[in-house]
Formats: structure tokens, C-alpha cells, sequence
């Protein structure tokens, strides 16, 4: 018979010693606090306190000859940070969203529906869901013509192909508040004598047709000038999913068509392209996700300009500077919902494949 | 063969175009910020610098962010190397240790990934004020590092997952246990995941925006908070501010530059299969 569970007198003296170095710093924690560099370290040091004892149970549960007991106990940790710090407060969330809490102190009388049924029938709120839907069609549909459009030129075997692929990519390392306060001044709409920005240069080019109020363009079409700075950031994104996509098809099945008497062009149609689905749909998921959250790079943008308000600011403004705590978890509730829609059955299916491996 | 030549100049042409474009932006940034003061008037925003190159709009945007930039490196450091290394723990786990119910638990955990923090700010809010860490940057890496399980996570065990299995078989029957495999077989070959983890995290802290606006009071701004906030202002003219812009950026655009390989990776990485 196999032992399940061998005992080892020294593991044993070091788990004891553990829980109760553990559990002793704790009751100090308790008692006093800690001061590092002038900052109030009391809950992280309870943390490390924490990680201490359950160091000591982990020992003993490592005591099992079934290491998958020891490979629950080291996830737990993490398991429980994500319980709590997604589940958890989406949770408490959707608690607050249904309550009538306005003004600083947490009132959580039920108010059933009515925040929701109030944001259906808000003129800000549905401003927000049409701004939000015209940038995720543009955000997504700039990004993939570029960014497919881009790959297949730089699948062309030129000269100077990771110089390209580097100018492409680098608008992705930049952050979204950055990259919103520079085209905020490329974008600038002023004209005349005070004429700026690419604006000057269209003028100066003798493009003057071109010329443009860019986001301050009348609404709804001023939300889609926001696109161009998202665009810039994540069209090399695309790209690069793409070049992988296309460079994993074979050169077998490439020469295989060009045999067939298929053109170069026929190739990318009927052969690459139908390929490229699932990269397509990796993209769309990526993209779109981020698009129905933006935040950063409107609130540099725009500065809170209510023709260019995104859900994402309301949310900010009526919870922090309105104290609607109530309205502003119901506007974060229906974001999530909205991304969920979008990503939750990719990646039930992404498990299931995974699954049945 | 004349069509087929034609055709290539063509490319050329237009992604040489198209890279003009997208260097606009840091092309004005880097002009405005060598003028001398006195020679930034907005209808002379694209001529170049007639006397000399100057630095004073650098040292002024330093002036503007230097504790900013201090606060995000004392935030971004210890998140970046503590979150890889809960990441590689996990992805290890949940790649090499699968039990009954771990891609549940995985795909739950991703999902975090995605979810606009707007759903959770308010409870989030209040449990940093309850526990004592709102308002400065101990909570905020603690908050990075949390949010940063999924992504973490999903790396490590995307990479973890393409090392094969006899490897490990071999080290089982060499008497090795679940702590000894990862520590003498798979930390060894963990270092360009590693990396890829430490700058994918840096890139992420360093340019994130809602938590550090939510979570921390003025002295304690990171680089973006304090930037936006610097953009609003009338007091700032306007050549200072693109100084500074440059400045905010320019550490992950280094990371960019000297490490873009790794960076890459991570992009894939976060496109799940890629």
C-alpha cells in the first residue's frame, strides 16, 4: 500500500516555527504599527504576516504524497486575490448600482432598477453609447485595413523590413494620456492667422480642403477624429498579428497556387486571406475590448468635453466629483457588460479546445 | 519584369509615406523641444530651429515632473518584479500541475484581464481607504500587481506550456518534487519569459492612468496623472509641455528601443494564441 502522507519530524518543527512567527508578528501588527520611510506599511507587512503562517501550511500540506493538494495550496493565494479583487467587487458593484447611495456615506437602501431604467432614458449616457460605438467602428476598422494593409507590403520581401516594423510598432509603447496631449496639439482646430498643427501643414501644402475641425467637429462626427491618435497606437498592433498570421502560412501552399496559375494578388485573396480568420477574430476581440473601455486617452483628448464623453468619464465624473456612487457602479456595471457580451463566449471556447487537448 | 519593379518602388512609396506619418508626432515633440524659448509661436510650429539648438524646454518639463517621474520608477519596480514572479509560480501550476477544474480556474482568472476597472472602482476604492493604503504608492503597486495576475499568468503559462513534458518525467524519476522541478528544471529556463513579464508590467504601470488618478492624492502622482493635469493647465506654455511630454515617454519608449524583441512577445502574449 502506498503511503498517502509521510511524516517528517523536521518539516513539522519548521511548519510550527513558520505559523508561529507568522501569526506572532500578526498579533504585533495588531497592537502597533509599521512605519517604513514615513509611510504606513501596517497592511502590507500583514500581508507578508499572512504569506508567512499559510508558508507554514503550505509545508505541511507539501507532506502529501498527492502533489496536487501542494499545487491548489500555492494557487490559493492568487485564486483568492482574483476572488475577491474581480468577483468580489463586481459584486459588490452590482450592490451598489441597485442601491440609493448619493453623498460620501454608503447608503445601501435597495433602489431596485431604477439607476439603470434612469441611464436608458439620460441624454449624457446615451450621447456616450453612440460616442462609444462610433469610435469602436472606427478604432477596429482603421486598425485592420492598416494593419492587414501593412503586412501584406511588408511581406513583399523589401529592403529595410524591421526598420518599418519598428516605426509601425513604437506608437504602442507610449502611453494613452501622451499620445492624447500630442495629437491634441496635431489636432489643434484653430484657424486663420492662428491656423497650427497639421492644419498648417495641409495650408501650407495648398491642401486647404483638407483642413479640418478634427474633434471639434459638430456631433456625432467628432468622436471620430478621437480614433486617429488610437489608431496610431494600436494599427502597428495589428499588424504585427497579422505579418505572424501571414508568414505561418507555408511557402508549399503559396507555390502550390503560383503552380495552379494563381497571381500574387489571387494568392492573398483566395488563399492568405480565408486563413487569416482567426487572427482577424484574435484582433476584433483585443481591439474591441479596449475601445468599449477607453478612458485616458478621451479624458486627454477632450478634457471631460461632453460631446466627447465616453462612459468611462461619466462614470469618473458622477462617482467622484458628483458623489453618485450609486449611478456612477450602475454606468460601470453596464460597461462590463458590454465587454463581457464581447469576451466571455471566445474564451468559454478558447477552454473548451483547450479541453478537449 | 518592368511591371513587376514598378510595382515594388510603389511600396516603397507609400510605406515611406506612411512611416513619415506615424513619426509626426515624435518628430514635433523632439523639434518643439530643442527651440529656444522665445521661438515658439504656433505658426511656426514646423520650421526648425534657426539659432541653435537649445535644451531649456527639457529642463523645464524635468522641473514640471521630476517627483512624478521619481514616483512612478518607486512604483513600477518592485510591481514589475514582484507580479512576474507571482506569475511565473502560477503559470507553472497551472501548466505542469493541471487538476481537475485548473482550466476553469484559469480561463475565471483571465477574464480579469479584461474587465473595465470602472465595475470595480468603488468597492476598490473604499477597501484601500479600509486597509489604510489609499492615497499612496504602497496600495497602487499592491492594486498593479493584483490586476496583473491574469496577464502574468497567461505568459508564463503559454511558455511554460511549450517546454515539454519529458524533461520534467525525467526530473520525477530522478526523485524530484513540485518545488524541486520548477526550481532546478524550469526557473533556469525561465528568463526570456521573465523578461518579457518585467517590461510588458513596466510598460503597463508606467502608462496607466485610472488607478493612479483614483488611488493616489497629489504628492504621490505618477508621471501620467501629473501630465494630464499639466496639459489642462494655462500656466504651461505650450513648448514646455511637449518637453515634457517627451519626457513621460521616453522610458518606455527606451524599453521600447533596446528591448523590442521582448516586447514584442508580450504583444502576442496578450493576443491569448496569437
Amino acid at each position: 500500500m502506498v503511503r498517502k502522507f509521510e511524516i517528517d519530524l523536521r518539516q513539522i518543527i519548521l511548519a510550527v516555527a513558520l505559523m508561529v512567527a507568522g501569526l506572532a508578528s500578526i498579533y504585533t501588527l495588531k497592537v502597533t504599527e509599521l512605519i517604513i520611510f514615513g509611510k504606513n506599511f501596517t497592511s502590507i507587512g500583514l500581508l507578508i504576516c499572512g504569506l508567512v503562517f499559510y508558508s507554514g501550511v503550505l509545508v505541511i500540506v507539501a507532506m502529501f504524497k498527492d502533489e496536487t493538494y501542494l499545487s491548489i495550496a500555492l494557487l490559493l493565494p492568487s485564486i483568492i486575490a482574483v476572488a475577491i479583487f474581480v468577483y468580489g467587487f463586481i459584486g459588490w458593484s452590482v450592490r451598489v448600482s441597485l442601491s440609493q447611495w448619493k453623498g460620501l456615506l454608503p447608503d445601501y437602501t435597495w433602489a431596485g432598477l431604477s439607476q439603470y431604467t434612469y441611464l436608458f432614458h439620460d441624454a449624457r449616457f446615451l450621447i456616450d453609447v453612440r460616442n462609444t460605438a462610433v469610435f469602436t467602428v472606427g478604432f477596429i476598422a482603421g486598425c485592420l485595413i492598416l494593419g492587414l494593409g501593412i503586412a501584406i507590403l511588408l511581406d513583399q520581401k523589401l529592403k529595410g523590413e524591421s526598420i518599418f516594423r519598428s516605426i509601425f510598432l513604437f506608437p504602442m509603447s507610449i502611453s494613452f494620456i501622451a499620445s492624447g496631449v500630442v495629437w491634441g496639439w496635431l489636432m489643434n482646430p484653430a484657424t486663420g492667422s492662428r491656423i497650427t498643427g497639421i492644419n498648417l501643414i495641409f495650408k501650407s501644402l495648398g491642401l486647404d480642403f483638407l483642413i479640418s475641425l478634427w474633434h471639434s467637429t459638430p456631433m456625432p462626427w467628432g468622436m471620430a477624429f478621437t480614433v486617429i491618435p488610437a489608431v496610431w497606437q494600436l494599427s502597428g498592433f495589428t499588424m504585427a498579428l497579422y505579418l505572424g498570421g501571414i508568414r505561418s502560412v507555408s511557402e508549399d501552399i503559396r507555390e502550390a497556387a503560383r503552380v495552379d496559375g494563381a497571381t500574387e494578388f489571387q494568392i492573398y485573396r483566395y488563399v492568405i486571406l480565408p486563413m487569416l480568420r482567426p487572427v482577424t477574430l484574435s484582433a476584433v476581440i483585443i481591439l474591441g475590448h479596449m475601445s468599449l473601455k477607453i478612458f485616458d486617452l478621451i479624458v486627454a483628448l477632450g478634457h471631460k468635453d461632453i460631446r466627447l464623453d465616453v462612459p468611462g468619464i461619466y462614470m469618473w465624473t458622477t462617482t467622484f466629483d458628483g458623489t453618485n456612487y450609486a449611478q456612477g457602479a450602475a454606468i460601470g456595471i453596464l460597461m462590463l457588460v458590454s465587454v463581457a457580451v464581447l469576451v466571455v463566449p471566445y474564451l468559454v471556447q478558447n477552454m473548451r479546445a483547450e479541453t478537449e487537448l | 519584369m518592368n511591371r513587376r519593379i514598378s510595382l515594388k518602388f510603389l511600396f516603397y512609396f507609400i510605406l515611406i509615406a506612411l512611416a513619415l506619418v506615424y513619426l509626426l508626432p515624435v518628430y514635433l515633440l523632439v523639434l518643439t523641444g530643442l527651440k529656444p524659448l522665445n521661438q515658439v509661436d504656433l505658426q511656426t510650429m514646423w520650421a526648425l530651429p534657426i539659432s541653435g539648438l537649445h535644451i531649456d524646454n527639457f529642463i523645464a518639463g524635468y522641473k514640471q515632473l521630476a517627483p512624478n517621474i521619481n514616483n512612478s520608477l518607486m512604483m513600477v519596480i518592485p510591481e514589475a518584479l514582484l507580479s512576474a514572479l507571482l506569475g511565473s509560480f502560477n503559470g507553472y501550476l497551472l501548466s505542469k500541475w493541471k487538476f481537475r477544474g485548473s482550466n476553469l480556474i484559469f480561463t475565471l482568472i483571465l477574464f480579469g484581464m479584461f474587465i473595465p476597472y470602472q465595475s470595480i472602482l468603488i468597492p476598490l476604492v473604499k477597501f484601500m481607504q479600509y486597509i489604510k493604503l489609499y492615497g499612496d504608492l504602497p496600495g497602487l503597486v499592491l492594486v498593479h500587481i493584483i490586476y496583473g495576475i491574469p496577464i502574468t499568468t497567461l505568459i508564463f503559462r503559454n511558455y511554460y506550456a511549450g517546454i515539454g513534458t519529458e524533461i520534467i518525467e525525467a526530473g520525477r524519476i530522478d526523485g524530484a518534487n513540485l518545488m524541486s522541478v520548477y526550481r532546478y528544471i524550469m526557473l533556469p529556463l525561465s528568463a526570456p519569459s521573465f523578461a518579457v513579464v518585467i517590461i510588458w508590467q513596466f510598460t503597463q504601470a508606467w502608462n496607466e492612468f485610472l488607478f493612479a488618478v483614483i488611488l493616489t492624492n497629489q504628492s504621490h502622482w505618477p508621471v501620467t496623472v501629473a501630465l494630464n493635469n499639466l496639459a489642462g493647465s494655462q500656466l504651461v506654455q505650450w513648448n514646455v509641455l511637449m518637453a515634457a511630454t517627451l519626457l513621460a515617454a521616453l522610458p518606455t519608449l527606451l524599453v521600447y528601443i533596446f528591448l523590442g524583441r521582448y516586447f514584442l512577445r508580450g504583444l502576442m502574449a496578450g493576443a491569448l494564441k496569437g
